[in-house]
């Protein structure tokens, strides 16, 4: 009874910080352009003229989006117009299951990890739910029955095959480097130090893994450097006959994309939820300090630190987005199959080379 | 290869332009949020409708008549600007005046400015400076198309 308490709370608060995260992404990426552009950004919205920063800037969208007409195209097939976005939604919004957000919490003689299920198979779950995750716009794409929308749903297709080999190649390095597919049994790897005082870390280990996995991650997330399934500024994408709340899902799920995107880096590259030199019973530092903490404060350090390293690859998400124009059709036809997918190959084969010696 | 090396170089290149201009900003941003004066803002943005841009000197804004000193219209209905005016949205009905040095006096003058392009030519057009576009007023729009035909007696007592 207890237990099964204990895994509704770590949903309920996984997918709420999830959500909570995401929509405000939606803040985070308008605040971010207009920094980097010289502006000022979103900061009209207010609550009976409170505006702090605009943050009540995602609830007005939210607002607007929900009062929108719910509207269907007679021509499309109602049924799977209607399931298309959320299709989309649910691959993207079940991945957060297996993210580890910090080591185990002791409550009353209870262990409790702070992951919702600690798959034995995470990066394969993950990788496969992300990829299923443009059934959604291949769907919409058809269903529309509209002919730029289906070539929108083939350009999401086309790219996701260029991007996903790559993504799947250069995660190998990693399984070889940490061997093992659980995500929590990858974080535990990272705790030890290299040399005797770096953090063993897989961005250390893989430095050309992470530039490829951060590649093709993007290219996962359909924003704009990559984004031709969309492509809101000029070309007609695959969404063009959704409106409101369901228009609102697609939008909703590249930012949880970003998200999970963030999440995947930081725990496979950037140690998951652990601070350098933090150990159960508190910092041991390689220049031979102490500081012993309780377990408690562990554990927060611990899901602090995942959230600020989550925080900073979203930031440079957002900048990458705000930074690049988008890649023609047969560049990133390129960019994939003759770059990336040669460079991960290079990276498995570098990484044999290494691990033998 | 080498060209796609250089090409990298310059994607990354392009990123830290960004990343710098972020930093930058987030900095006089968060000094100048905890009430910290500086000389350079983190962003040229003006918030409209509270903080107003100054309007130059010559510029050309809504339009008012002159008056005499004992407060008729210094019009005398010559109808040049209604001939120069390329949109045709002004309209003047000349009468005769008692006074034999003035001769004609405008008996109504109507500017319709949802028409107005305010091109400032029936300013230059005037022989007798009775109409200028100095009044500083730049928020002219209104809900009814009504609300923008001006008459005589508004044009006259316009503030400034």
């Amino acid at each position: 009874m207890i237990d099964a308490l204990i895994i509704l709370v770590k949903f309920i608060a996984a997918i709420v910080w999830f959500l909570v995260l995401s929509l405000y992404l939606t803040w985070a990426e308008r605040k971010e352009s207009a920094v980097m552009q010289d502006r000022v950004g979103a900061n009209r919205a207010n609550f009976f003229g409170i505006r702090i920063l605009g943050l009540f800037q995602p609830m007005a969208d939210a607002i607007k989006m929900m009062t929108k007409e719910d509207f269907t195209p007679t021509f499309s097939k109602r049924f799977l117009h209607n399931l298309a976005p959320f299709l989309s939604f649910f691959f993207v919004a079940v991945t957060i299951s297996t993210i580890p957000f910090g080591s185990n919490l002791m409550i009353g003689g209870r262990e409790i990890k702070l992951q919702v299920v600690d798959l034995n198979v995470g990066i394969l779950f993950v990788l496969a739910l992300l990829a299923l995750s443009i059934y959604g716009v291949i769907l919409s794409g058809w269903v529309s029955n509209n002919r730029w929308t289906l070539l929108g749903g083939l350009r999401g297709s086309a790219q996701l095959i260029s991007y996903e080999v790559a993504l799947g190649l250069s995660l190998i390095g990693i399984i070889m480097v940490f061997p093992s597919l659980q995500f929590s049994e990858i974080v535990g790897f990272q705790k030890e130090l290299l040399f005797g005082w770096l953090p063993k870390w897989g961005i250390f280990l893989q430095p050309l893994g992470f530039i490829i996995f951060i590649m093709a991650a993007m290219a996962e997330s359909e924003r704009v450097p990559f984004d031709l399934p969309e492509g809101e500024s000029e070309i007609v994408g695959f969404f063009t006959e959704y409106g409101g709340l369901k228009y609102g899902l697609y939008m909703f799920t590249d930012f949880m994309k970003v998200l999970i995107i963030a999440c995947l880096l930081t725990t496979l590259f950037f140690g998951g939820y652990h601070v350098p030199w933090l150990y159960g019973d508190g910092f041991h530092f390689p220049w031979g300090g102490e500081w012993l903490l309780p377990h408690g404060i562990v554990v927060l350090f611990q899901v602090i630190m995942f959230n600020l390293k989550v925080f900073f690859f979203c930031w440079l998400q957002i900048l990458v987005r705000w930074t690049y124009p988008r890649f023609r059709y047969d560049q990133l036809m390129d960019f994939g199959w003759k770059f990336l997918i040669p460079l991960s190959l290079f990276n498995i084969a570098a990484t044999a080379f290494f691990m033998s010696l | 290869m080498f060209r796609l090396f250089g090409y990298f170089f310059e994607i990354i290149r392009g990123s830290v332009i960004t990343a710098r201009h972020f930093i930058v900003n987030i900095f006089f941003h968060t000094l100048n949020l905890f009430g910290i004066k500086t000389k350079r803002k983190g962003a040229f943005t003006i918030q409209y409708p509270e903080q107003k841009s100054e309007i130059a000197e010559r510029h050309r804004s809504l339009h008012r008549l002159m008056k005499r000193e004992d407060g008729k219209p210094r019009c005398v209905a010559c109808k040049l600007c209604e001939t120069v005016c390329p949109s045709e949205c002004i309209y003047i009905e000349a009468a005769e005046d008692p006074d034999p040095e003035i001769q004609k006096y405008p008996s109504t003058f109507t500017i319709d400015l949802s028409r107005c392009c305010f091109c400032g030519f029936c300013v230059e057009a005037c022989p007798e400076d009775a109409i200028r576009m100095d009044t500083g007023e730049v928020e002219l729009a209104e809900y009814n198309r009504k609300d923008m035909v001006l008459d005589l007696e508004f044009l006259l007592n316009e503030s400034k």
